[in-house]
């Protein structure tokens, strides 16, 4: 986990210019289910190069992503709903889940839902303010270690509950789901998910950049002093309490963002999304990849959720086991992740 | 651990703020009166009061448990008193500051145990140190410019590191971290440094160049060194204070300390 100081050399930004032309023109050769399938795994791995800023680079291992994830997801999710129109059950004006509960009218939560740039605002404002006022509530307490990881597990769980009640206002456990079209267009036209595969694409390409100029900035070298001796950063005159802040709201925003442009793509969100398990599972991810180094946790959500994909259509039974012995094996045998065996054996062959 | 050992890292105000500059006028940097701090009902320190000249080297010794960490904890911002002041040249006072506007006010630490940035380069390391805006945003568009780059390399070449510049911190010897470490702090431009326990672990050959480095630092800075290594304390020792039982057993130059029939009895037991 040494520091860079370079964004990219002329290899990294032959593969990114690859990469943007992959996502441009691959739409155009799968099937549908495939689009929607790899749509579905950049926005995890935005989710993973969030994660990896705050714990691999931080050194705060957040077990509440997933929380921020849905909250983005939501708030793009009101807004979809609000785009059936009339064409739904019910035929009404309300969404269906108001009309079964017998509501007569939106509730205050709902306000401007049915505008599209309040409901990007909505995207990456919740996440982030909360994150914000809990972030700084927790650093400033000087909570760390386990017991951030804790109380992160215990925030996304409350949270969980909260939105499995109907009263909240979001369709309880039923969440959102049978979206019909999305600015407009339908959402389930090939065209429309090509598109977002292809804007999702490019939101991960910009996150893995923000990201790289964050960590080979002196922002990133200050983040990185600051998960391996946080005394000696204060002492040096860094507060490091705002670094924090700062470094988990950013996250916290960009798994919005993540979740804002899942939820068209796979037609649902519930608060299942903001289950303990799911914040683990992102964790997971940035482990197998490699902590500290961007590009580990990109292959680390492919991976994971490409044998996710396959193993619960082949074997759905034996999914839990196969991911904890992934787990299991990562944490012995790949301590630095797939990046970090990668790297050693690049350097092998050149030795 | 006492409420009061636990000081809140941030005040609540957000960046940088103004303490005033450092107001040395009656010659004195630092003012501790009066300071008591207990930890479930241990008196780590105990009335203690201690004052620092304008670019004096002061050595501080005493038994284990004397109070010389918790000292320099209150004088950083690491724990705050129960009673007393403490303050920082004539205005700055330290018991309502953070660790961090502490140190931008001017007085750097030198931990008993070094502690460096392990992965970072010993460039990156007095990089980080360096005086500077250290706000958040700031950082993200920071440069160094030529100037700052000569400063580093001249620290480096204090501290003998300058062919060390591009390893990773944790890969240096004991000695070089330690050095490294009085580095970062040099890079701060201190008014004050803190220096607990400097030579542990050093050869005598790097306990004879610390000893030399901190006698050309005495008068641009005002020093207070911790140590047990009384050849050490010998070699650069002006003003000696002894420590004990969380005040002040006795003062002034080390023959006359040394001679002091109650220091003797505090070090060799009764």
């Amino acid at each position: 986990m040494s520091t860079v100081r370079r964004l990219y050399g002329p290899k990294g930004w032959i593969a990114l210019g690859l990469a943007a032309v992959l996502i441009a023109v691959l739409p155009f050769m799968m099937s549908s289910y495939w689009v929607t399938l790899a749509g579905k795994i950049m926005c995890y791995a935005i989710v993973a190069i969030a994660m990896d800023l705050v714990w691999g680079y931080c050194g705060i291992l957040s077990l509440g992503h997933g929380l921020f994830f849905a909250l983005g997801g939501y708030a793009m999710g009101m807004y979809l709903m609000r785009q059936i129109g009339r064409e739904g059950q019910y035929q009404s004006d309300l969404p269906d889940f108001m009309v079964f509960l017998d509501w007569r009218e939106l509730p205050w939560q709902w306000w401007m839902s049915d505008q599209f740039w309040w409901a990007m605002l909505l995207v990456v404002a919740v996440p982030g303010l909360l994150a914000f006022a809990f972030g700084y509530a927790a650093f400033r307490s000087r909570v760390k270690g386990v017991y951030f990881s804790i109380i992160t597990q215990a925030l996304t769980f409350a949270a969980m509950l909260l939105f499995f009640r109907n009263a909240t206002g979001f369709g309880g456990n039923n969440g959102f789901t049978d979206f019909k079209r999305i600015l407009g267009f339908s959402v389930a036209a090939p065209e429309t998910r090509m598109a977002l595969f292809m804007i999702t694409g490019a939101a991960l390409l910009g996150t893995l950049l923000l990201a790289r100029w964050i960590v080979t900035s002196k922002l990133g070298r200050v983040l990185a002093a600051i998960r391996d001796a946080e005394t000696r950063a204060a002492f040096c005159g860094y507060n490091t309490v705002h670094y924090k802040v700062a470094v988990f709201t950013l996250s916290a925003v960009l798994s919005g963002i993540a979740g804002a442009l899942y939820v068209p793509q796979v037609g649902i969100i519930n608060p299942s999304e903001m289950s303990p398990a799911n914040s683990i599972e992102i964790a997971i991810w940035v482990a197998l990849g490699g902590r500290g180094t961007l590009i580990g946790p990109v292959i680390g959500a492919g991976a994971v959720n490409g044998a996710k994909s396959f193993f619960t259509q082949a074997f759905p039974e034996y999914w839990l086991f196969f991911l904890g012995a992934i787990f299991i094996l990562a944490t012995l045998f790949l301590p630095q992740g797939i990046a970090g065996l990668a790297r050693k054996l690049r350097k092998a062959g050149t030795a | 651990m006492s409420a009061s050992a636990i000081a809140a890292n941030d005040s609540g105000t957000l960046g940088r703020i103004h303490t005033g500059e450092l107001d040395t006028t009656h010659g004195a940097v630092l003012y501790l009166e009066d300071i008591s701090v207990s930890f479930d009902g241990f008196k780590a320190l105990n009335k203690l009061s201690l004052s620092i000249d304008v670019g004096e080297l002061r050595c501080v010794i005493g038994p284990n448990g004397a109070g010389k960490t918790t000292m320099m904890d209150v004088i950083t911002g690491r724990t705050r008193p129960d009673e007393g002041s403490a303050y920082f040249g004539q205005t700055i006072d330290l018991t309502r500051m953070t660790e961090a506007e502490i140190a931008h006010a001017g007085i750097g630490r030198k931990f008993q145990k070094p502690t460096i940035f392990e992965n970072h380069s010993a460039f990156e390391n007095l990089e980080l140190a360096m005086k500077a805006d250290k706000r958040v945003r700031r950082a993200l568009f920071a440069r160094l410019s030529g100037a700052e780059r000569e400063r580093i390399a001249e620290t480096l070449r204090l501290i003998r590191l300058l062919d060390a510049a591009g390893r990773a911190a944790g890969l240096l010897s004991h000695g070089q971290k330690q050095w490294l470490e009085i580095g970062m702090l040099l890079m701060q431009e201190p008014r004050l440094l803190l220096l607990d326990e400097p030579v542990a672990g050093m050869s005598d050959d790097e306990t004879e160049r610390t000893a030399e480095l901190f006698l050309s630092l005495a008068g641009k800075h005002s020093l207070v060194v911790v140590e047990h290594d009384m050849a050490f304390i010998a070699k650069i020792a002006r003003q000696v204070t002894v420590l004990h039982e969380g005040s002040v057993l006795a003062e002034g130059p080390m023959a006359e300390v040394q001679a002091d029939p109650r220091v003797i009895e505090v070090y060799l037991g009764r």
